[in-house]
Parts: structure tokens; sequence; C-alpha cells
């Protein structure tokens, strides 16, 4: 009893023992909010990640692809239907993509990829990332009149006007060809059969010499009139085309409703080239640059054809990929070796999202690992200052140590005093540290603002991270270890001074002046 | 607890009991002269001491403790029969020898010099005696007294404390015995600044108790150490701290914090060594009270041959020997 009593007046009236704890307090409150902020950020990009690929992905070897992937989806269910969800084929090919900006024509390297629309919303998160509300909706290839967003509808609201995505749809394409057909002359092959999806200038077009001969198409001999009909349809990474300039609002290069050619080579062997027109239909983004800048999504049929990957006897298209979505329990890495068991894996291969991004990920952990250990060196610096005030405060008290040694006090239970009082003031230390760090995750945003406007510089730049706004997650087990720690360190630098005050001899301390 | 305190608190008086006046918290005075509102304190005292002194034929005022007449002045625990024996202590006695040491050695040493403090030193105090121990400083009679109080281990020699051998005791049986069966008193007071007199008087207790047993019986812990201070006359001191009391007011409250275990020895090391003739005086009035009443064996060390008179038994230590042994 006296033990409490006394650590209890000890806290009350020693002020200079709660400044030892500031440090304790300050490293607390740093630990909180850093794994706040890094859970945040992990948490953030693994869900863009995982938005954009699918749980899964049964991919082929080879550019080549795999035959029928009714039937193969129907092998995959076998195996592991129990936890799939839903499943989607893909043809992943990479292409260059080439547009014409005032005459010149600008060539980027893509990655391209022909999805069934009607079945790639089950396994991802595509259609959130489109700038269309409607194709948020229900995805079509097919241009929309207008009504793109001019705001990038994920900022919650800070985000730049993009001005002009307001004249993108068919109007634009409308007044594009308008233009043009205006400024050329007419050309004499203007009225012959051009093949569906050219240029209307076929001398210009550097792409007819390159291309090798596509399927027959039935409108070839049509004229194709580009402002009443479409090429077919392309989802565009938005980062292909976008870019912000100095006075950060966003400019676009080509918007939807322009027409893009893309080149890829052939199934078969040696590959050939092949290039064809296709009409942006939406833009896409993830806010990954990483795929904002490559990906380019077309319809999977129209890449099939194009390759040359369906088979003439069955009409079936080969494909390359097909997608997978998991329940949500389900143990990602066992259903990924069930299958890697089933099929052959040196025509097929099987990953998890998780297995595609590991360096990056990885990284992230390894960072998360680092800051941490720094930052508890803080806090064990703060220990150094809890010994060096306890030290002085035991002097201080000596003469008090012997009366309670003359009055029959246990050496046990002095230490017990002291051991108290680091206690208390490692629970006072983590406790305001705990405040002090929730209130900044909380308003974190409000003080990046704050020193933003103090500096003159930017805190927090959207353009250098993804988000618009920092983003944090609290997690209470993170937290309750965090307090532990510093606990433990306040405890462990009061046992020195603790053993000295036990070890005192009452004679002694009685007489110390 | 003695017949005629009890008697002289049944008597009642006509007179209505006035109220103590609530005293301003004073600064602590090291041995001097209390400052203002003094003269009313010394009134207390001396009203206090004259109640534990006087003649029982006297007709008593009606007392400053304002007291029902029916309870006693002592607190139960005080006047019940003692406990049962705790292990490693010896059962209280009545009458006897109650302390002795043979041949007690000790020299302290600074690095290869010894300094010897007492060569051999032979001693038997009878329970119920009054003893002083006088000698010029640096003879040895604190050293002495620390021996005694289990505080320190003699180089060689031996210490009984009711016939059983302490000196070579285990340190946490030294300190129960030292909890339960000696107070002391100490020149200096010795008080606990930032706890109040009443949490002083009561350190004892808890620390002699569990947290537990403490917890379940702090009401009766409470009245006991209250009815001590009110002996002493502190009641209107329970909540103030040591530096807001005078030298003598300490003093007092730390016998009543010796006096809360019901040691059966007394322990004091210059009790009056800080204090004024007069207010050293008061103290002693209350220790040979004490003595007389409760037969509690006192054991005093002192420097000044007056206070050293009022003794029992005066024992001379010279050169770390008793003189004339």
């Amino acid at each position: 009893m006296y033990k409490f009593l006394l650590c209890w007046r000890y806290l009350r009236t020693r002020y200079i023992a709660l400044a030892s704890v500031i440090s304790v307090m300050l490293g607390v409150a740093t630990m909180i909010v850093v794994n706040s902020v890094m859970e945040g950020f992990t948490t953030e990009m693994q869900n863009r990640i995982h938005g954009i690929l699918s749980d899964m992905v049964f991919e082929s070897r080879s550019l080549e692809g795999f035959r029928d992937a009714n039937w193969h989806m129907e092998q995959i269910r076998n195996v592991a239907g129990d936890a799939i969800v839903g499943m989607s084929p893909t043809v992943v090919v990479p292409a260059m993509l080439s547009f014409q900006i005032r005459g010149e024509w600008i060539t980027q390297q893509v990655q391209l990829i022909g999805i069934d629309e009607n079945t790639q919303a089950s396994v991802s998160d595509f259609g959130k990332y489109l700038q269309h509300p409607a194709n948020r909706e229900k995805m079509s290839f097919h241009l929309r009149e207008g009504g793109y967003d001019v705001r990038d509808h994920q900022a919650e609201g800070e985000a730049p006007l993009r001005r002009q995505m307001a004249e993108a749809g068919w109007s634009a394409r409308r007044a594009i060809y308008f233009q043009q057909r205006t400024l050329q002359e007419p050309s004499p092959g203007r009225n012959s059969p051009p093949t569906a999806g050219k240029d209307t200038s076929p001398a210009a077009d550097p792409f007819q010499r390159a291309e090798t001969a596509v399927a027959n198409d039935p409108l070839a001999g049509r004229v194709f009139d580009p402002s009443k009909e479409q090429h077919t349809g392309c989802v565009m990474g938005i980062a292909l085309s976008c870019h912000r300039d100095k006075d950060g609002e966003d400019r676009f290069l080509v918007l939807p409703g322009e027409d893009v050619k893309l080149t890829f080579p052939t199934a078969g062997t040696p590959p050939k080239v092949v290039s064809d027109s296709f009409t942006i239909a939406d833009f896409y983004e993830s806010k990954m640059s990483e795929y904002d800048a490559s990906f380019i999504f077309v319809p999977i049929r129209a890449l099939q054809e194009l390759r040359g990957m369906v088979d003439p006897r069955t009409n079936v298209g080969f494909v390359n990929s097909i997608q997978m979505k998991l329940k949500p329990g389900a143990d990602m890495d066992e259903v990924r070796d069930r299958l890697r068991a089933a099929f052959n894996p040196q025509l097929y291969g099987v990953f998890t999202w998780r297995d595609k991004q590991t360096p990056l990920l990885a990284a992230v952990q390894v960072e998360t690992a680092i800051l941490n250990v720094l930052l508890f060196m803080i806090i064990a610096v703060a220990g150094f200052g809890i010994l060096a005030v306890f030290f002085m405060i035991v002097v201080e008290k000596t003469r008090d140590i012997g009366i309670l040694k003359s009055l029959g006090a246990p050496g046990t239970g002095i230490m017990g005093i002291f051991l108290a009082y680091g206690l208390s003031l490692g629970l006072v230390g983590s406790g305001a540290g705990l405040v002090i760090g929730l209130l900044f995750v909380r308003h974190i945003n409000g003080i990046a603002d704050l020193l933003g406007r103090i500096t003159g510089q930017k805190v927090f730049d959207p353009q250098i991270y993804y988000f618009y706004k920092i983003p944090t997650i609290v997690d209470p087990p993170t937290i309750a270890w965090i307090m532990l720690g510093a606990m433990c360190i306040a405890v462990l630098a009061s046992v020195l001074p603790a053993l000295r005050a036990a070890l005192q001899h009452p004679v002694e301390a009685l007489r110390y002046e | 607890m003695s017949d005629e305190l009890e008697s002289l608190l049944r008597q009642t008086s006509p007179r209505r009991a006035t109220s103590t006046p609530r005293l301003q918290p004073k600064p602590r005075v090291q041995g001097g002269m209390p400052l203002e509102g003094g003269p009313r304190l010394e009134l207390n005292l001396e009203q206090g001491s004259r109640i534990l002194t006087r003649d029982p034929a006297e007709p008593l005022g009606r007392s400053h403790l304002n007291m029902p007449e029916e309870r006693p002045l002592l607190p139960p625990h005080m006047t019940a029969k003692p406990a049962a024996p705790v292990a490693g202590a010896a059962i209280p006695i009545e009458s006897g020898q109650i302390l002795r040491c043979t041949h007690l050695k000790k020299s302290y040493h600074k690095g290869r010099l010894e300094v010897p403090v007492l060569r051999d030193v032979t001693l038997d105090i009878d329970k119920g005696e009054f003893v002083a121990i006088v000698g010029q400083s640096g003879s040895g009679k604190s050293t002495l007294l620390h021996l005694l109080g289990t505080l320190d281990a003699p180089d060689s020699g031996q210490i009984f404390f009711v016939n059983q051998r302490i000196d070579r005791l285990a340190g946490s049986a030294r300190d129960r015995i030292r909890n339960r069966h000696f107070g002391m008193i100490f020149q200096f007071y010795h008080l606990l600044p930032e706890l109040t007199t009443l949490e002083n008087v009561l350190a004892p207790l808890m620390i002699g108790c569990s947290l537990w047993n403490y917890l379940c019986h702090r009401r009766r812990h409470r009245a006991a150490a209250t009815e001590l201070l009110r002996l002493v006359g502190l009641e209107h001191r329970l909540k103030h701290k040591p530096s807001e009391l005078s030298g003598g007011e300490m003093q007092r409250a730390a016998i009543a914090r010796a006096l809360v275990t019901r040691p059966q020895v007394l322990l004091a090391d210059e009790p009056t060594g800080n204090l004024d003739q007069g207010t050293g005086q008061e103290i002693m009035k209350i220790l040979r009270t004490l003595n007389r009443d409760q037969k509690l064996t006192i054991v005093m060390v002192t420097h000044d041959q007056a206070i050293a008179a009022q003794a029992d038994r005066i024992i001379r230590l010279t050169d770390g020997r008793i003189e004339g042994a």
C-alpha cells in the first residue's frame, strides 16, 4: 500500500520526471503516425493493384495462347471451382500505339489487352476507373455522345478541371472530322473502295504499307465516314494521353472520339506485324502510373481476329490468359498451388496478384520495418533520459529510503516503489503520445496544408504521390504493441536506480545530508 | 491501560468544551521556538500533557480532546491483549529481560583504515525500563542504538530480543521485527515529506500489512492512527505535511508513528537534540508517561545530562565501552 501511495505522490510532485517522459511521448506519437500513414499507403496501393489485376491469373507461356477458353475454364472450375467467383478470358500482347498530333506521329509502347466486356467486371474493378459515368455502370466499347468526367471522380472534389474532356465523345469526333474534311482536297481515292479502317489519304498513311491482309471485311468497298461511324473502340490508360502542365491543369493529346493506330504481332511463327485503327471510347485512370501509362483495352474478339487467333473450323478464339476472381475468404496461395499441380507448368503459369507485384510489395514491407526500428530507437534513447532522472530522484530520496527501511520496509518493496514509478511514467508518456498521435492522424491533411502554406511548398503533392489525401489506417494491435514497448523501456530504464535504492544501507541512508 | 487515565476521562464537567482553534500551518522550525499561535499551541500541549500526567484527585476540565466519556483514551488495539506471535519474532513478555547484547564490536572501514566504534559492549535491558545511553559525540551511542534496532549488523557479538538471537537473522525477518516490535524516533524526526501527518503515522501499518489486508482493515488502522495523534495532541494536524509542522509537533508525530504498531521497545536517538528546552521537556513528559503507564521499554540516546537524568538508568559510553563495565 505504501508503495502505491508513495509512487502516486512522487508522480504528482516531481515535474522534472514528466519532462523526461516527453521524449517517450514524442516517440510513441511519431510511431503511431508513421505506422498509420504507411499502413494507409500500403493498403491503398494494394487495393489499387488488386483492383486492376484480378485475384489470380492463369496464363499460357507463349503469346500464341491456348485454344478453347471455355474448355480451360471448365477444367479450372473442376480443380478449384469451390473458391472461384468469376472468370474472364483475355488476350495480352505487347503493341505500339501511334497517333497524330499536328501532323506528327507520336508512338509509344503499350500493353494491349483484349477483354470480354461482359465478364471483365466480374473479375476486377476495371469499370470503376473509367471516365464516363455510364461506362462505370456498364462498360461498353462504343463511343458515348458526351458527358465524360471533367474532374477526376476519385479525387473527392479537389482535382483540377479537365476542360478538354467536356468536348470528348461523338461531338468532338464530328467536329474533328468535319474540320479535316473541309480542309483537305477531295482525293481521287475517296470513292474507290478502301479497306475498312483506313485513313482517307492512302498515300500519307505510313501504316498502310506495313499492313498485311486482314480477315475479309464484309464492309469492304463501303466508304467509312468517320463522323458517323467509329472504328473498334479501345479504352486507353489516361497517362498515355494526359500530361499535367506547369499550371497544374491536365492537358490531353488525344480525347475520346479520336482515332489511334495499334500495331502488334500476329500469332504464328514467325510473328508478322499487323496494324489497325481504333477509336478511343474512354480513358482509364487507376492512379498507378505503371498501368495508366501502358494499358490499352480492346474487345477480345477484334484482337483475336486481327492476330489470327481464331480457329477457322470452330470459330473459337485462342486466348493467352484467364483472369479469375476468388471468394472473399479464399486462400489464394492454396488455390494457386492446386492449379499449378493440375496443369502442366511448362505450358501454363498460374499467379496470384501478389506474385505479379512481389518486388513492389516487398519493398514497401522492408521500408515499414526499417522505419519502425529507427523510430523505436527514439524511445530507447528516451529510456536513458528516464534513467538519468531516476538516478537523481533516488539520490535525492536517500534519506526517505532510510526512513522506510527503519520502519521495516524490505528492499524489494523499495525497489517496487521505483519500478512502479517508472511504469507509471511510461504509462503517462504512452498515453499522452497516443492522444497526440491519434489527433495528428485525424487532422493530418489539415496539418499538411498548414505546413504547405507556411513553408510555401506543397508538403504532399498529388503529382508525386498517387493520392489527393494522405491515406491513414489506424490499426489497434500495432498501437498496443507500440505502447507496450514504450512502457517496457520505461520500466527497464528504472531498474538500475531502483536496485540502487533497494541496496542502500539503512544507517548510511539515514545519515545522508 | 492505566486506571488513572480511565477514571480521569470518566469524570464529567459542567463546562462546555471550547473547540480547539484551528491553527494556521506553520513553517517548520528546526528546534526553535514556535511562531505566532505559539501560546495557544503551548496551552494545547499543556492540556494534553496535563491529562497524561495529572493527579487523579484534581477535577478535570472538559478535555480538549472532546471525547465522549465512555470512550477510552487509547484505541482498542492498544488496550487489548497482544496478538498471536509472528513467525520469527519473540513472544511479547510481561517482565524480564527484553533486550540484551553481549560483547558487541563494530568498526567502520575507510579503505584500509579501520575505525573502531564499539569495542566491547555488554548490556541488559529489562521490560519496562527507561534507559538513557549517554556519551560524547563519537562514542558510538547511535551506533549501539542502530545495532539494537537491527538497522546494522555487528562485526562480532550477539544481540538478543526476548531471548532470541536477532543479529544474524535473515533480512526479511529483521524487517518484520523492526516493523512490529521496535519503534524508532530520531533527532531529525525523519518523517516522509510527501505524506501527510496521518499517512506518516499509518506508514508502519502500511508496510507491515499486505495490500489486501491493509485495505480490508483500513478503517481500523485509520482510527488507531487518529487516536494516537489525538493522544499526542496533533488531532488538528492530520492533513498537514511535515513541512507545515513545528519541530515539537514533528517529534510528536514521530512518536505516534513509532507507537502505531504497539511495539515493545521504543528506541530514541537524541529525541530532544533539535528542540528547545521547553519543547524538549514536553517530549520527555510524553515518553515518561508512556513508560510508566504502558510499561513501554525505552532506550534513549542523548548527550544532554539533564534529559538523561529523567530516565531510570543511565549507561555511560566512553570510547566504545561502557563505563564501569
